[in-house]
Formats: C-alpha cells, sequence, structure tokens
C-alpha cells in the first residue's frame, strides 16, 4: 500500500508539473486510481480465498459430490461399454443363447441411467452449493467496503474520484462475483476429471501416458506466457473503467455547468480519449486470454497425432493391441478438453484477481486515527477548548496556526473574517472530521481525541454550508437528526425552523419525495430542512456554517429568532458573513489566516477599533439599507 | 430490445462479423476433420501395418491441427475487436445522449442509475457479443457437421436427435424465460446499491456529524441483502444448465445403444455404426452445451439491452430545433413575454406571466422569497428548461428556436451551488473559455477576487482541485466560479445568488471590479441582500412565482409593499444603525 501511494503522490506531483493543456486533455481525475505495476495476483488470490474461510465446510461438501460426481462420469462409459460387450456377445453367440441378451442388456442400460443421473444430482448441488459461497463472499466483500468507507479519513474521500470507489464496489465486486462463478465449478470439475483420467490413462499404457502427460508442462509454460501478459491488460482494463466511470459521474454531477458553459464536446472528447483507452486494453485483454483455448486445443491436437502415431508404430510392430490404442486415444480427448477449460477460465480467473486487487486497496486503505475510550459525564455542559492548535491540509500550506480559545457553556461564540481564514476548517476540527497535527481540543475537560468519535458527535449539532439531503421523504430527511423522533417531534421542529410553511404549500407534505436531483424545493427551503434536521437532534453543540446564506432576508429574520431560543444553554459556534447576525454572540472570533487576530464581544471589538472594527465599517459605511 | 441494439450497433462491423463467421466456420470443419482421418490411421494405417502411411496422414493431421489454430486465434482477433468496439460505441452514444438530457430526464433517470448503466450494463452486453463471436459462431457448424455425419451412419436412429435437440433447446426457453426478471431486478438493486454509496460519499460529513454510521450501514446492508438473495437465485437457477444439459447427452446415448441393439439384433446396423453415431451424437450435444454456456448470458445482456435502450430512446425535454438558428445579430437583449412554467401534473405554476427586456449594459437584479421562483427563472433563461407558457428572447430570437451551442456561448453562468471539476484552475476557467491565456486567467480571477489566494496556492493556476472543490473553502469555490463565468466574456451574465458565500467586504470589492469588466453585457443577478442589488438598472421581486414588483429601488420602495417588507427586514436584522 505504501508503495501505491508513494506512486501516487509521484503523480500527483507530476500533474501539477504538467502543462495546462495536457492536464485539460490527458489527465482527467488520476488521483487515487491505482498505478499498474507493483501488483500480486498470488497474495490477492489468497486473500480471496481466505476471505471464503468462513464456508470451508461447505466447500468440503462441494468437493466431496465434485468428487463422486465425476468418478460417476468416468464410469460411464465403462458401463456403456459393457453394454456394448453384451452386444457384441450376442452378435457372436458368445453368451450361450441365441441372439443378444436383451434383459441384461436393459438391466445394464438402466444401470447407466440411475448412474448419470446421480451425476446430474451431484453436479447440481456442486454448482447450487457454490453459488451459495461465492455470492455470501461477495456480500461480506461489499459490506466490508461499505464499513470501511465509514472507516476513512475524510481527506481520503475528499481526494479520490467518487465514480472511481463507487466503480470498485458495482463493477469490480460484480466482475469478481462473475467470474467466481464462471470458473471455480469448472476449474474443480476439470482438476477432478484430469486426476481420474490420468490414472486411467496409467493403468492402460504407461509409455502413452507418460506422452500424455507432456501436455502439462507444455500447456503450462503456455499459460505463463499468455497469462502474464492478459495480467497487465485485466488491470489497466478495470483501472479505465473506474477511471470513466469517474469522469461520468463528475460530468452527470455537474451536468447543468457542462451544458450552460457549452463544454459538452469537450468532455466527450475526453470521454473520448478513455473510452478508446478502455477499448484498447480490454481488446487486447479479450484477444490474448481468448487464444488459450485454440492454442490448448492445438496442444491436444499434437498430443492426439502423437499418440495416433506412436500407437500406430508400435501395434504394427505388434507391441499393443489396436484396442488399447483406440482406449487411449479416446482417454486422451478426455484429458485435454478439461485441461483446454481449465486454462480459460484460469484466464476469466484473472480477470476477476485484477478487479479483487482493486477492492482491497481499497480496504487497505489507512483509516482515521484511532479513537479513545474515555466517555464524557453523563450532563454534558459544552466547554470546549481550543489549546495551541495546529492544522494544515497539506504540509506545505500551514492553515491553522497555534490557535486558543474558550467556549464557556451556553456561550455563543461568532466566528468572522473574510473567505478562507479557516472559518469553516475551525469548527470542522471541533467535529474531529480532520485530526490536529498539534495541540489539542477539549469538550468540558476531555481532549476530544480520547473519546469516541460518536460520542463527540452525538452532542453536537452541525449546519453546513453545503446542504445534503437524501433520497427520501421531506419527514425523513428532517428525521435524519434523530432517528428516535416521533412524527409531532418532527413537525414541531418543522414549523419551529419555518420548513412547515413551505411544506404545506407542497402536494404531498411531509411525505414529498426529494431526490438528488430535487426539483420539489429550492436551495433556501434546503438551508431551512438541514436547520430543521440539527434542531431536532436537540445537541449540546450546536455549530451553524453560514446556515441561512441561502435564505431571504425575510425567512431569516423569523429563524433568527428560533435560533435565539435554540441556541439558549447551548454552546454556539456561529459562522456568518452577515455581521449584523452575530452582534449579540458573547465572544467574536476575528479569524485572518488561520489565527484568531481579536477576540471580545461586539461592543469591545468595536471599542479597540482594530480589524473587527474595519470589517463593521465596511459592511455598514457601504451605502446599504436606507429608509425613508 | 436486445436483437435491436445489437442489430443497429454491430451493423457497422457486419464485414467483420463475416470474416469471424467464415474463420470459425473453418475452424468448426477442421475440428470434425480430425477424428475421420485419426479413424484413417487406424483402419488403413494400423490396421494393414502401413508405417509409412501412418507418418503421412499423422503430418496432415498435424497440418488440419495447425490451421485450426490459425483461424481459430483470428476469429479470436477480430471477434474480441468487434465485441470491444460494440461497448465502446454504446457507451458513447450513451454518454453523448446524457449529455443533451435537461436537469428532468436526469432526474427521472437518477444519475446513479446513468453511471451502471454506461458501465455495467454496457458490460453485460458486450460479454454476449465476445462470446458469441468467440465460441458460440462455431457451434451451429459443429451441430451441423456432426447431424451429416451421425446420418450417414444411420438415419433410423436420428429420431433421438430430433427429440434431444428441442428438448435442450425447450428446456433453455424455459429458464431464460424465469431468470430474465430476476436479472431486471439485480440491475436494479445494483442501481440502488450505486446510489446509496454515492448518496453517502457526497453526504460524508453529514452523515458523520450526526452519528448516523449504524443506519447507514444498514441501509446498505438491506440493499446488499437484496442484491445477493437475488443473485444468489439467478446462481441457482443458471447451476442447473450445464448437469442438465450434461444428464440429456447421457441419456440420449443411452436410447441410441437401447435403440440400436434392436436394430443391430434385426441386423439393419452394424456395433461400429452405433458406435460412430454415439460419437457424433456427442460431439452435436457438445456444441450445444457450447450454446448454452452463452445462453446463460442472455438473460441478463437482454435486461441490460433494455436499459441501455431505455436512455437511448428517452429525448430530451429541450430538443434542439430543426433548422436552429446559429447566428445571432448581437446586441446582448434578454426578452420575457408572459413567461410561465409549472413542472408537469403540479397543480401551481412555479413562475407566471413574467415580462421584462434587458438591454445591454444593464442589470437586471431578482430578489424574493426562499421558494418563490428565482432559480427557476434563471434555468429558463439558460433553457435548462422549457418553458411551458410564453417565450424567452435572446437577442430577439425564442431560446427554443436557438441552436443551444449558439446559446451557450454568449452567457456566463454562475450557479447557486458553484460546483467545481477535478483538475486544476487552469482546467476548470477553461472550462468557462477554452483557450484562454494565463493572462486573461488571472484578469478573471482579479475580478472574482480570487487573485490572492490563488497566487498563494502551491503551483498558482496548477494547483490541484479535487472533485466538487472541496479542497477550497465555500467562498473561495464561488469566486473561482465567478472567475470562471468571467473568462469566457460572454453577452449575458447569470449570477444565481453568487455572492451568498463572500463576505460583505470582498462583495463589494467585487462588484466595484465587475460594474466595468461586464459593461458591455446583460447582467441577470439573482440575491439576497439588498445592498448588493440596488444599485441595478431594473429589480425584480418575485413572490410565488409572480412579479410583484419591477423597477428601481426607489420605484419599488414607493410602490412595492414587498420589497420594503424584504428591505425593513434587513434593517431588522442589520439592527438600528
Amino acid at each position: 500500500m505504501s508503495d501505491t501511494k508513494r506512486t501516487n503522490d509521484t503523480d500527483h506531483e507530476e500533474n501539477i508539473g504538467a502543462s495546462v493543456g495536457e492536464l485539460r486533455s490527458g489527465r482527467w481525475n488520476t488521483v487515487g486510481v491505482p498505478t499498474e505495476k507493483s501488483k500480486d495476483f498470488k497474495a490477492t488470490s489468497k486473500r480471496l480465498v481466505q476471505r471464503m474461510a468462513d464456508e470451508r465446510w461447505i466447500a468440503g461438501v462441494v468437493l466431496i459430490t465434485g468428487i463422486v460426481s465425476v468418478i460417476l462420469v468416468v464410469l460411464g462409459p465403462r458401463v456403456l461399454g459393457h453394454a456394448t460387450d453384451i452386444l457384441f456377445d450376442g452378435l457372436l453367440g458368445r453368451n450361450g443363447r441365441d441372439g443378444i441378451n436383451f434383459e441384461s442388456l436393459h438391466k445394464t442400460l438402466w444401470f447407466a441411467v440411475a448412474l448419470y443421473l446421480a451425476s446430474f444430482v451431484l453436479a447440481y448441488m456442486q454448482t447450487f452449493m457454490l453459488a451459495g459461497i461465492v455470492q455470501r463472499t461477495m456480500y461480506k466483500l461489499r459490506a466490508d467496503v461499505e464499513d470501511k468507507i465509514h472507516r476513512l479519513p475524510l481527506s481520503y474521500i475528499d481526494r479520490h474520484s467518487r465514480g472511481d470507489l463507487l466503480s470498485r464496489v458495482t463493477n469490480d465486486i460484480d466482475n469478481i462475483a462473475q467470474s467466481l462463478q464462471q470458473s471455480l465449478s469448472q476449474l474443480l470439475t476439470a482438476f477432478l476429471t484430469i486426476t481420474g483420467v490420468l490414472v486411467m490413462m496409467f493403468v492402460v499404457s504407461p509409455l502413452l501416458a507418460f506422452i500424455a502427460l507432456l501436455v502439462v508442462p507444455a500447456s503450462m509454460l503456455l499459460m505463463k506466457q499468455i497469462a502474464g501478459r492478459s495480467k497487465q491488460k485485466f488491470i489497466a482494463q478495470w483501472k479505465h473503467t473506474g477511471e470513466l466511470n469517474g469522469l461520468i459521474e463528475e460530468t452527470f454531477t455537474g451536468h447543468a455547468i457542462v451544458k450552460v458553459f457549452d463544454q459538452q464536446d469537450q468532455v466527450e472528447s475526453r470521454f473520448e480519449k478513455i473510452n478508446q483507452k478502455l477499448f484498447d486494453v480490454s481488446n487486447d485483454a479479450q484477444f490474448i486470454s481468448g487464444s488459450i483455448m485454440p492454442s490448448m486445443m492445438f496442444i491436444g491436437n499434437l498430443n492426439y497425432v502423437a499418440i495416433a502415431v506412436i500407437g500406430g508404430l508400435k501395434v504394427s510392430s505388434g507391441a499393443m493391441s489396436l484396442g488399447d490404442v483406440q482406449a487411449f486415444i479416446q482417454y486422451s480427448r478426455q484429458f485435454t478438453h478439461p485441461l483446454t477449460q481449465a486454462a480459460s477460465t484460469a484466464n476469466v480467473l484473472q480477470s476477476g484477481m485484477a478487479s479483487a486487487e482493486r477492492v482491497f486497496e481499497l480496504l487497505d486503505a489507512p483509516e482515521q486515527e484511532p479513537e479513545g475510550d474515555t466517555h464524557l459525564a453523563g450532563n454534558v455542559q459544552g466547554r470546549v477548548v481550543f489549546d495551541d492548535v495546529s492544522f494544515s491540509y497539506s504540509k506545505d500550506r500551514k492553515l491553522i496556526e497555534n490557535l486558543s480559545f474558550v467556549a464557556e457553556p451556553g456561550s455563543t461564540i461568532a466566528i468572522v473574517g473574510p473567505t478562507g481564514a479557516g472559518k469553516t476548517t475551525l469548527v470542522n476540527l471541533i467535529m474531529r472530521f480532520y485530526e490536529l497535527d498539534g495541540g489539542a481540543i477539549t469538550l468540558d475537560g476531555v481532549n476530544i481525541a480520547d473519546l469516541p468519535r460518536s460520542e463527540l458527535r452525538s452532542n453536537i449539532g452541525m449546519v453546513l454550508q453545503d446542504t445534503w439531503l437524501f433520497n427520501g421523504t421531506i419527514k425523513e430527511n428532517i428525521g435524519y437528526g434523530n432517528p428516535s423522533a416521533t412524527e409531532e417531534q418532527i413537525v414541531a421542529a418543522a414549523k419551529a425552523t419555518y420548513v412547515d410553511r413551505f411544506v404545506h404549500s407542497l402536494p404531498d407534505g411531509y411525505n414529498t419525495h426529494l431526490t438528488g436531483e430535487g426539483e420539489a424545493v429550492s436551495t433556501g427551503e434546503k438551508q431551512l430542512l438541514t436547520i430543521a434536521r440539527a434542531f431536532l437532534a436537540d445537541p449540546a453543540i450546536l455549530i451553524l456554517d453560514e446556515a441561512t446564506s441561502s435564505v431571504d432576508t425575510r425567512t431569516e429574520v423569523l429563524i433568527q429568532k428560533a435560533m435565539g431560543a435554540l441556541r439558549k444553554g447551548r454552546t454556539s459556534f456561529v459562522i456568518a458573513h452577515r455581521l449584523s447576525t452575530i452582534r449579540d454572540a458573547t465572544v467574536i472570533l476575528v479569524m485572518e489566516n488561520g489565527t484568531i487576530v481579536e477576540q471580545g464581544s461586539h461592543e469591545e471589538l468595536l471599542e479597540r477599533q482594530g480589524a473587527y472594527y474595519r470589517l463593521y465599517q465596511s459592511q455598514f459605511s457601504a451605502p446599504s439599507v436606507e429608509l425613508d | 430490445m436486445l436483437v435491436s441494439l445489437l442489430r443497429s450497433k454491430l451493423s457497422e462491423y457486419r464485414g467483420l462479423l463475416g470474416l469471424v463467421l467464415l474463420f470459425q466456420a473453418i475452424q468448426a470443419f477442421a475440428g470434425l476433420y480430425l477424428p475421420a482421418l485419426n479413424a484413417d490411421i487406424i483402419d488403413k494405417g494400423v490396421a494393414q501395418g502401413d508405417t509409412g502411411y501412418i507418418w503421412r496422414i499423422g503430418g496432415w493431421m498435424i497440418a488440419v491441427s495447425f490451421a485450426q489454430l490459425i483461424f481459430a486465434v483470428s476469429a479470436v482477433r477480430v471477434g474480441s475487436k468487434v465485441a470491444m468496439a460494440f461497448g465502446r460505441d454504446v457507451r458513447a452514444d450513451l454518454f453523448h445522449h446524457v449529455n443533451h438530457f435537461s436537469a428532468r430526464e436526469v432526474a427521472k433517470f437518477g444519475a446513479p442509475s446513468l453511471i451502471t448503466r454506461i458501465t455495467n450494463d454496457v458490460q453485460q452486453v458486450q460479454m454476449l457479443v465476445i462470446m458469441t463471436c468467440t465460441l458460440l459462431l462455431s457451434a451451429p457448424f459443429t451441430a451441423l457437421g456432426g447431424v451429416v455425419l451421425a446420418l450417414r451412419q444411420d438415419v433410423a436412429l436420428s429420431w433421438i436427435l430430433v427429440v434431444a435437440m428441442p428438448a435442450v433447446a425447450i428446456l433453455f426457453a424455459i429458464l431464460i424465460q424465469k431468470l430474465i426478471p430476476t436479472y431486471r431486478k439485480i440491475q436494479d438493486y445494483l442501481d440502488h446499491i450505486n446510489e446509496i454509496l454515492r448518496e453517502q460519499l457526497t453526504g460524508i460529513r453529514v452523515v458523520r456529524a450526526f452519528v448516523r454510521e449504524p443506519e447507514e450501514v444498514e441501509r446498505f446492508r438491506q440493499g446488499n441483502e437484496a442484491l445477493t438473495t437475488t443473485s444468489l437465485y439467478s446462481g441457482r437457477m443458471q447451476a442447473l444448465m450445464f448437469p442438465m444439459i450434461n444428464v440429456l447427452v447421457n441419456l440420449a446415448t443411452v436410447a441410441v445403444v437401447w435403440f440400436g441393439a434392436n436394430r443391430i439384433a434385426a441386423g439393419d446396423m452394424q456395433v461400429g455404426a452405433m458406435v460412430a453415431f454415439i460419437s457424433y451424437l456427442v460431439q452435436i450435444l457438445m456444441a450445444v452445451m457450447m450454446a448454452s454456456f452463452i445462453a446463460m448470458m442472455i438473460p441478463r445482456a437482454a435486461v441490460s439491452a433494455d436499459r441501455i435502450q431505455e436512455v437511448l430512446m428517452t429525448n430530451t425535454s429541450v430538443a434542439i430545433a430543426d433548422n436552429a438558428v446559429t447566428q445571432l445579430d448581437i446586441r446582448a437583449q434578454i426578452k420575457m413575454t408572459g413567461v410561465g412554467f409549472a413542472y408537469p401534473g403540479a397543480e401551481q405554476p412555479v413562475l407566471s406571466n413574467v415580462n421584462f427586456t434587458l438591454e445591454a449594459g444593464e442589470t437586471l437584479a431578482v430578489i424574493g422569497s426562499t421558494g418563490s421562483g428565482k432559480t427557476t427563472l434563471v434555468n429558463l433563461m439558460t433553457r435548462l428548461f422549457d418553458v411551458t407558457q410564453g417565450s424567452v428572447m435572446f437577442d430577439g430570437v425564442d431560446v427554443r428556436a436557438l441552436d443551444p451551442h449558439a446559446l451557450w456561448s454568449r452567457v456566463g453562468f454562475v450557479p447557486q451551488k458553484p460546483y467545481l471539476f477535478s483538475g486544476t484552475i487552469a482546467s476548470n476557467l477553461q472550462f468557462g473559455k477554452e483557450d484562454a491565456t494565463e493572462q486573461e486567467m488571472w484578469e478573471a480571477l482579479r475580478v472574482a477576487q480570487a487573485e490572492e489566494f490563488v497566487r498563494s496556492m502551491p503551483g498558482g493556476l496548477d494547483a490541484r482541485i479535487v472533485q466538487g472543490g472541496v479542497n477550497v473553502s465555500g467562498g473561495q469555490r464561488q469566486r473561482l466560479a465567478i472567475a470562471r463565468a468571467l473568462v469566457r466574456k460572454p453577452e449575458f451574465y447569470i449570477f444565481d445568488d453568487s455572492f451568498s458565500a463572500l463576505d460583505l467586504t470582498t462583495e463589494a470589492n467585487l462588484r466595484a471590479a465587475l460594474a466595468p469588466y461586464t459593461r458591455d453585457a446583460a447582467v441577470v443577478v439573482v440575491g439576497q441582500r439588498v445592498s448588493s442589488i440596488r444599485s441595478a438598472t431594473k429589480i425584480m421581486v418575485l413572490d410565488d412565482g409572480v412579479v410583484v414588483g419591477l423597477g428601481t429601488h426607489d420605484e419599488l420602495l414607493a410602490t412595492c409593499p414587498t420589497y420594503e417588507e424584504i428591505v425593513l427586514s434587513q434593517a431588522m436584522v442589520a439592527g438600528a444603525q
């Protein structure tokens, strides 16, 4: 993993160094996409097998049914051969009766029917159980990825293409399932059949068996050659699939912008490029892996000719009987057929392994810092202290440096300052979305790094700058903040945050279904919904990051009043550009370039005539609202 | 659907497909010829002790198998090219088609579903095409050759073939019938999983802030379980296929011995002929089995083809007119006459009877409460939706008659949610103007008040932007989105509440810099703050989709009570000065 990471970093630097034109044309979305090198298929397949360890009992049963079923299949021709003998004996009058012994023939044939039916049942059982093993393993794999997503640091998710992550869960896992499903049972049957037939061959003629056995190293060599080539192509194939998924996802997310900026042709040409690359590698992958079958058939045929010729010569010299050669030829066909099959399915597995690597790579990504197991005292007061906190997203650009302040329980802390000063980052740190570079943040005297994340966050209600609603009803979206809330509580929260008003004008009221691309509600209304969500969560600490920026001012006046009530008895952090909305804050922190340049109450800061004063002046001295 | 998709997208490769067919035929016949040669070695060479003959035919056999190799590999080469080209073309078609959808069609399918359709569904159909080209196409030749050879041995026994082959076909048809609805469900569940996961990734901060991970995991688990249960069901159905064919083949051979015995007893047939008949029967049914292997893929591919065709057959609701106007007489004028918009089936229109004319150099500000129709109005101008009443005219031409490129190349749009694309600052600005020079970019950044922070970023213009622009602050993102529109230097600017994340100082500076930059353009500004719109040429006050006031700040203060209310509310928030 560290290797891949390092390669990514280099990739990153290359990108920055690359010319703008190249960046635009070719290297779209390369962040976090794995490089093609340093792949270890052996380790991957081992891991995949290990993941099926829970299923070993069923796997054992699969193996046994497989063995029995193969034995029955190998026995089948012998029983039929016996029937032919009965025919011959009858014709030659060797059975001491006149003509064919139909009674004995029919008995033998019924036995063959029973044998075949039994092998049918066993073979079906085998694949039936195998399907279970594969699907349950895939279920766990998907569940593990889901769990992993909730353990990844935010910085990882921010850095990676969403479409590529999605592709790993849908396309890659689907591909693993399909290739396992297709190949496992065939591989197993093929292996067992080869063993069975080989035993029979040695019984008939050790010399010819040895010649037939030459096929094995020859095909191994061939497989190695071909597999080595196709592996790279399969890796590239799934990598490009992920890349394409990334581009598609991003384009469809920004659909309106792509259209209005008339960038469809440009996006399409980028798509064209990745699509063409995908075509090139998958064409090669398919060709290389598709050649396995004919090549194996050829090796099989060579072997077939060798046995026919050598066998023929041996018969002519009287060293072997014609019947033995005939039988041997039949066995050698039975031998090469499963070998061919095994070779081509092993190749299907290669494609599955390439996908498995991508999934494991995600599962191996470094996780967020471990959480502590200290607990807060039963009644959370909400005293938040920043003690000499330093933080940066990337090493070369310090964002927050040596920041200290105290938020007393029940106070309202307003954070003001120009955009990019680090206001949102500061509240993100309280949520422990990111890890500090230095210093500590404490809640009620406990370092938040020592708390379980869930305990910390469930005491904080946050309304973000970016609204996020999920596919569900308005009721469900408000209830997100408190899963156990009753309908009355939801409506009460909606009323307090002026959501109720517009919900009533919707035809389905609280049951109106919101979709990701939602047409039903406006951006301002979405903001109101997210406020209602935090309201319902009823936390000890409240964080409002530009919560009402898209809400019209008339509604905002009303919300401010409701917020005043909500803030009572809670520690609140408010980020707002409209200074008017934060005048009554207990403490105002003025931030510039990641540090607090001033702090105090509105009046104190105005008196000081510093940064806040200037900010305030610029807002209100500018020709503002004039009332006649 | 599957057939029509294949027919339309493969027709281009008809010649290559013919070639694959030819190669497969040669390859199959070579395969059938080998046992005949082998019989010759035994009958004529071994039995008569003719060593020279054995060597000769042995050499000939090697030549035939070499020819088989060459043709089989060539078939794979051409076949995989056709199949992959098919996949590539369908993906490109889908992507192109979806790009021309309006927001409504995208919402109808949902972005996650559209993504699965372009990648996963295409993959399924493509898989069928590959398998057909590399395996299936040789099956009919092998089967046909086998039938001919079997008939040469004994015509009377061929009724077994007549029974066995349709029996296989019917059993398959039944299985496929059962599998199709199952696969439809599987693809839908896959969509659903994609949707849940995409929601979690986009809303990861909210999920974490509200400690909803357990519930999200549970939601995913339900989707996962539904997918697994259905996949398991289909996997088990599929598991029936191979053993079923096997048992049919074997029972048919038993039948041949059973009934062959009677004919042999009657002296109508030789034992040798019966043995040969069996071997051809096996060969034929092997070919059928090969076909069945591919037939297993048909249900899923059919469902996927349906889903692909569904997208391809959906027409965009903002269609390009025939003979669309591409040349405009440039005077930067926007005019709305009696414009109304309602969602289909909705009782209340979102907008009704909007009228205004905006000339070059003028600014129209739109203000109104949340949900009053401001964004809808803007979307009608950029033709993300089409009006349901009245008309929107750009430079005297109805937008619906205008070539969308002609329209969009003239508009600089800043959306309410400033979405940035992954890449660099420069690549995002070039989104606005493809051939923008560095100088132009810096100028746009300067006007958008973004120059300073871009300069401080490592790499400057080449600084990395991640998907959605989440690695810069909300205010910075908004300013980059503004710069992206400015760099185009268009005739029309549309700012949809684009200053909401800016502090007032920055906004004031921005507006001051913007004025000379947009002097010759027509500008539409949607805003919340009276302070930022009061200097506009015209202010439109929207309330519940109706224009309740249109005029200058002073005019509206005197005549429009809603406007006065808005102004008052801001004064109240601002507190007594």
